[in-house]
């Protein structure tokens, strides 16, 4: 117990002293990034104690509030600090609410595209032969579909299979294997690369020498090898996933109205673009870009740090 | 005048953990037609120095003092642009790999021309030709039509000889060359560096050259200048040096050369670098854990037999099986191991030792002939649980001590992962005590055991290896390479770490290398292999004295002569 | 040099019939493809006479053959929806995706090869540092959104360009093009520039990558070390090498803008085969969505084959065996 405690102290002096910790320390940018990314995080995680109003709780919604501009101009209403929609919505809150959606969807599809892609990517740089020719070729032909079209082919397919008011209910659920599985390939082929580099290190032989199964090998020795790449992507991946749901609910194959993401809002905000009421749709793409800026600084930033040639 | 004159040069590396200093006043001088060997081992500086004369030092790194002068103007605080008029016309260089350092996309003819024609000024006609001239002048064959091919149609030697080519190709005054035969084989070496002294002796060229290989300073150098973690400790002819060394850095360093000529009882103490925490005898190694259960079933005759073994590797591969190619990389190869002795396979690259290591030890399937350890079949088990029983008798040591140990785990649990999988004690306590003990036994200490593997050097790290292998308290060792990649000092540690282990536990060995010093110095019996086959196994004594196969006669004659290097200190065996 | 092509033709069989097979799965599937052919009031025996004409009632590998058959000759079947043949609606809207996509990938290769070499040189000065921050929120920013704010700015305030369809066309032949007219190239402009904002910075970013790692090679150091300048060493040598990784990656990215279209046909209802199949997902209109899965993995596998002919004209370690 005594030696656990010591190691526990380790690991937190590790973590501290590595050059990652001190590469995050350096860079304002990096900070900035992750204070942002937290601050989303947060304000979505608690987005009903956050927001100043609940935009679905139809109660509360007066039609005579509808359209109107942020706080500062002059037909402004201090209680809608950037306005309101069509409907009488505060654009503040619904952004709150909004991001929820987005990153829950992006994390979730996130998660699913990390765990068949890890998989896939383990098994066919360490089988090798026709499984890793076989995983490898379906990637291949996956890849040359942008993840957008695969993901609203699945939509399609869904509508189809699905009766229409059930597809409302599934709509998220549909939208998260859509983009999960639009996503694995970049997974399976990192992993793939650096299994083929893990699997012919000596540490691997030595355990093979021991006996260990290939199971345990993958899981005890590859896989925490392999990490360092995969959370990289997964960074970038979140961005990407939240752009790809924004996108679909933008082209209105996504979540449905009634619980809107921040594409869905821009969406109905571009109706209004032209007739000048701006904000409803800009706030929300301001939101969305900031958000996805800071995830993307953050990966790029981790990137390099993980990378030391690089720098 | 000196042709080079490096003069208190120091450089250092800014790092957030504070500045490295690499190279500490180092003076150095080359004289037209002289070969100055530098020599040290890793982290000494030595490569740094070239980088910095030809101001190419990688960033961070800096010259922080000290001159340079070329024929007596200073050269190091010249502008960019004059330095580059320097590089290659005034100072040629050579880097260690030749597969690496040409450019793959363009012919030898492209990129030899560019160089002569920038640096020469003889427009295209007359640098071809001069370019055809340099291939014949380094022994390219053919070179009319060699010099229209591409850098990977060259083998490995080749290359480096076109890459000589053309750091001689604009007549420098000097020829800095970094570990340049280090990446070749024995007997490519020894033609490379023949070439080089005889080119540098007919062009009046100083040589600086870098190196870690005392074979290479005793075949080619003049003078030597040995330097320390920085430090430039001694320096004088090559004979003085090699024969009769004062600093005694330099002393233990020569002492820890494996000698081809004489078979050594152990290295002397070889501890000036890395200290090894003394192998304290605190516990028995008959009562101990360690030495118990080693009464296996008993053998007559061999441990371990290995009859026709054929192992087959898909060089090019193909939708239909019978357009395949296949490369055979161990041709029916046959060998015994007796109980208690130590088996040497030594060979050049690609001569398929290291793949018989990895078929006995199970990481690759024969694709015909037959295992026996013990007497007992192993390529016709098909069991996993079955085979277990064979490996817990048998371990293997690897070549790199950089990627043989898992730096996500702690040196405890990697030490320690053979005896769980095989559950081959009661409790984790029981355990753990022993991988500490195993550690202390190996030289390094308890401690270690809460460190993860980056805190450790190479050397260290390969008796953390060693301490994994004997955790499952096997009979057999198998020992690929297991110096190959650390220096000298440190390989001397480890030698005599294996030699005494073998003692005490009466391991058999199977002990693989591409160099015949070590082999005489560790080795009861040898085969050697060339390109898949077994040429010739002999007794180690009676090979080195009497070799009968003309291939092992090659071998031998493309030792480096190491009869300069002084005996001082050294128990020589029988 | 045959074998490699011949066996790089099978690979392109496989793949396209991989991707037929998933397109017939989507017909066989979702949802009933004679309710979708007929009313409400068409009776059962008609219905089953239908599907009798239409092969409906064949074994699995029969009916799909006939439809792999049919799909290579460009026949894809009727639109559930506009009740016309998939491959007329199709080849009357290409021209405009192509066009898109081609004067996209023109600009992103134009413009990002150079920036990314630019920004792989000078990696510390201050117009990279500019340039790579810039990227990332090209990068961060989602397609559709770039294309509101452009619309916004140059459309609704400065009333400088068109924002939705080709303007005029002009046809030659069965072939609409909007490269004639000066409504046709006003109208390109927006949308194009939106299209290739994306691919312009993953191109940048991906040659400054693969520049910076040819940097630190060998042969660079030993370039150097023989004295070449600094533009030899760059361009000659390090660019050359880099080409190899970018074509491969490249030539996937621009067999995405096709699809990529998707959303910015959406945004500046550009008529193209993007908003034809967007407008196909909403509709569940299943042969469309088919026809335009199928010609996508045809331009990938005409775009692959492209890239390993190139790769075997830079690459002479492809070209001999005797290395």
């Amino acid at each position: 117990m005594k030696m656990d405690k010591t190691v526990e102290t380790t690991r937190l002096e590790r973590f501290l002293d590595s050059d990652i910790w001190h590469s995050f320390k350096k860079s304002p940018i990096a900070i900035i990034a992750f204070v942002i990314t937290v601050v989303f995080l947060l304000a979505a995680a608690f987005a009903p104690l956050v927001s100043p109003h609940n935009p679905f709780d139809l109660a509360s919604i007066d039609i005579m509030d509808s359209s109107l501009p942020p706080v500062w101009m002059d037909e402004g209403d201090a209680r809608f600090f950037l306005g309101t929609d069509d409907q009488g919505r505060d654009i503040f809150s619904t952004i709150i609410y909004g991001a929820r959606i987005s990153l829950l969807v992006g994390f979730a599809s996130v998660i699913f595209s990390m765990v068949v892609g890890i998989t896939l990517g383990l098994i066919s740089g360490y089988a090798g032969g026709r499984v890793d020719a076989f995983i490898m070729r379906v990637a291949d032909i996956q890849l040359s579909f942008p993840a957008i079209l695969i993901a609203l082919l699945i939509d399609g397919v869904a509508r189809g299979l699905v009766p229409k008011e059930m597809h409302e209910e599934l709509a998220v659920y549909v939208l998260i294997f859509a983009i999960g599985i639009s996503g694995w390939v970049q997974y399976a082929r990192t992993v793939r690369g650096s299994t083929l580099v893990e699997k012919n290190k000596e540490y691997v032989q030595a355990a093979q020498v021991i006996g260990i199964r290939p199971g345990t090998i993958l899981r005890r020795h590859v896989l925490p090898n392999v990490m360092g790449p995969v959370m990289v992507i997964a960074t970038i991946h979140l961005a990407i996933a939240v752009i790809t749901e924004a996108t679909l609910s933008f082209l209105g194959v996504g979540v449905p109205p009634t619980t809107p993401s921040l594409g869905t809002l821009i969406r109905i905000g571009n109706e209004y673009l032209f007739s000048g009421e701006w904000w409803i749709t800009i706030f929300p793409g301001a939101a969305l870009v900031i958000l996805v800026l800071a995830v993307n600084l953050l990966g790029d930033w981790l990137r390099d740090a993980m990378n030391p040639k690089l720098r | 005048m000196d042709l080079l004159n490096i003069n208190n040069l120091e450089i250092e590396f800014p790092s957030r953990r504070g500045t490295v200093k690499a190279v500490k006043d180092v003076t150095l001088t080359v004289q037209p037609g002289e070969v100055l060997g530098v020599v040290g081992e890793s982290g000494a500086g030595k490569s740094t120095i070239g980088n910095a004369v030809i101001g190419l030092l990688e960033p961070p790194g800096r010259v922080s003092g000290g001159k340079v002068y070329l024929k007596g103007d200073q050269i190091d605080e010249l502008p960019a642009e004059e330095k580059r008029k320097i590089r290659g016309r005034r100072i040629g260089m050579i880097f260690q790999d030749p597969l690496t350092s040409l450019d793959p996309l363009q012919t030898i003819e492209q990129q030899l021309v560019e160089t002569i024609d920038l640096h020469l000024k003889l427009g295209e006609e007359k640098s071809r030709e001069r370019a055809i001239d340099l291939l014949d002048q380094v022994g390219i064959p053919n070179p009319e039509d060699r010099i229209k091919h591409y850098p990977h149609q060259f083998s490995g030697g080749m290359r480096q000889r076109v890459v000589i080519a053309l750091a001689l190709c604009a007549e420098p005054e000097v020829i800095i060359a970094d570990e340049p035969t280090t990446a070749l084989d024995v007997s490519i070496q020894a033609q490379i560096l023949d070439l080089m002294r005889k080119l540098c002796r007919e062009k009046q060229v100083g040589m600086l050259i870098i190196t870690h290989d005392m074979g290479v300073i005793a075949d080619i150098t003049d003078r030597v200048a040995v330097m320390y973690r920085g430090d430039l400790v001694e320096e004088g002819t090559t004979a003085k040096i090699l024969g009769d060394p004062d600093h005694p850095y330099t002393k233990s360093l020569i002492s820890a050369v494996p000698r081809p000529d004489v078979r050594l009882k152990r290295f002397p103490m070889v501890n000036y670098i890395e200290k090894e925490e003394d192998r304290k005898k605190d516990f028995d190694i008959s009562t101990h854990w360690l030495g118990q259960a080693r009464d296996f079933d008993a053998v007559d005759g061999s441990l371990v037999e290995v009859k026709d073994l054929v192992m087959q590797f898909v060089a090019k591969n193909a939708f239909l099986k019978k357009n395949r190619k296949m490369f055979t990389a161990v041709d029916n190869v046959s060998f015994d191991i007796k109980q208690g002795e130590v088996f040497g396979l030594v060979g050049e690259s690609g001569s398929g030792k290291s793949t018989v290591a990895r078929m006995i030890s199970g990481l690759y399937t024969p694709a015909s002939g037959s295992i026996f350890f013990g007497g007992d079949e192993l390529t016709k088990i098909k069991s996993q649980k079955e085979m277990d029983y064979y490996r817990r008798q048998m371990q293997m040591i690897f070549q790199d001590p950089f990627s043989s140990l898992n730096g996500r785990m702690r040196v405890m649990d990697i030490v320690a992962e053979p005896i769980r999988f095989h559950k081959l004690t009661s409790s984790n306590a029981e355990t753990e005590g022993i991988v500490m003990d195993l550690l202390e036994h190996v030289g390094l200490g308890r401690q270690a055991a809460l460190r993860y593997p980056h805190e450790f050097s190479g050397g260290q790290r390969q008796r953390i290896s060693i301490a994994r292998a004997l955790a499952t308290r096997p009979r057999f060792l198998i020992c690929d390479e297991p110096t190959s990649a650390l220096d000298v000092s440190i390989q001397a540690q480890i030698l005599n770490l294996l030699k005494d282990l073998q003692e005490e536990l009466g391991l058999t060995m199977l002990f693989i290398s591409h160099d015949l010093p070590v082999i005489r110095q560790m080795c009861d019996r040898v085969g050697v292999m060339k390109m898949g086959e077994m040429v010739e196994i002999a007794e180690t004594e009676a090979l080195f004295k009497t070799p009968q196969a003309p291939y092992t006669q090659e071998l031998l004659s493309l030792m480096p002569k190491l009869d300069k290097l002084s005996h001082s200190g050294l128990e020589v065996e029988g | 040099m045959v074998s490699f092509l011949l066996k790089r033709l099978l690979q392109s069989i496989i793949v396209m019939l991989t991707v037929a097979l998933i397109a017939f799965a989507m017909f066989q599937f979702v949802g009933d493809p004679i309710n979708n052919m007929v009313g409400q009031d068409t009776t059962q025996v008609e219905r089953e006479a239908l599907k009798e004409k239409l092969g409906l009632n064949d074994p699995f590998l029969v009916q799909f053959g006939r439809f792999a058959w049919n799909a290579a000759q460009g026949d894809f079947g009727i639109s559930y929806k506009y009740k016309t043949p998939v491959s007329d609606l199709i080849f009357e809207r290409m021209p405009a995706t192509l066009e898109l996509a081609f004067v996209s990938a023109v600009l992103a290769l134009v413009l990002g090869i150079p920036l990314g070499v630019y920004t792989a040189l000078k990696r510390n000065g201050w117009l990279s540092k500019f340039i790579m921050t810039t990227s990332l929120i090209g990068v961060s920013l989602p397609t559709f959104l770039t294309g509101i704010l452009l619309i916004l700015f140059f459309g609704v305030i400065l009333r400088w360009l068109p924002t939705f369809g080709r303007g005029d066309v002009v046809e030659i032949g069965t072939w609409a093009t909007g490269f004639l007219t000066i409504s046709g190239l006003k109208s390109l402009i927006l949308p194009s520039f939106t299209l290739a904002l994306f691919q312009l910075t993953l191109i940048m970013r991906l040659v400054r990558a693969e520049m910076l790692e040819v940097l630190r090679t060998d042969f660079v150091k030993f370039a150097k070390a023989r004295g070449l300048p600094d533009r030899s060493v760059h361009f000659k040598h390090a660019l050359k090498n880099t080409l190899v990784p970018v074509i491969t990656i490249t030539g996937l990215q621009l067999g995405s803008l096709i699809a990529f279209a998707i959303i910015t046909e959406s945004v500046f209802q550009w008529p193209g085969m993007g908003l034809l199949f967007i407008q196909a997902v909403s509709d569940v209109d299943i042969p469309i969505m088919a026809a335009y899965l199928v010609l996508i993995a045809f331009f990938f596998v005409l775009i692959n084959m492209i890239v390993d002919i190139l790769y075997y004209a830079v690459d002479p370690r492809l070209r001999s065996n005797d290395g």
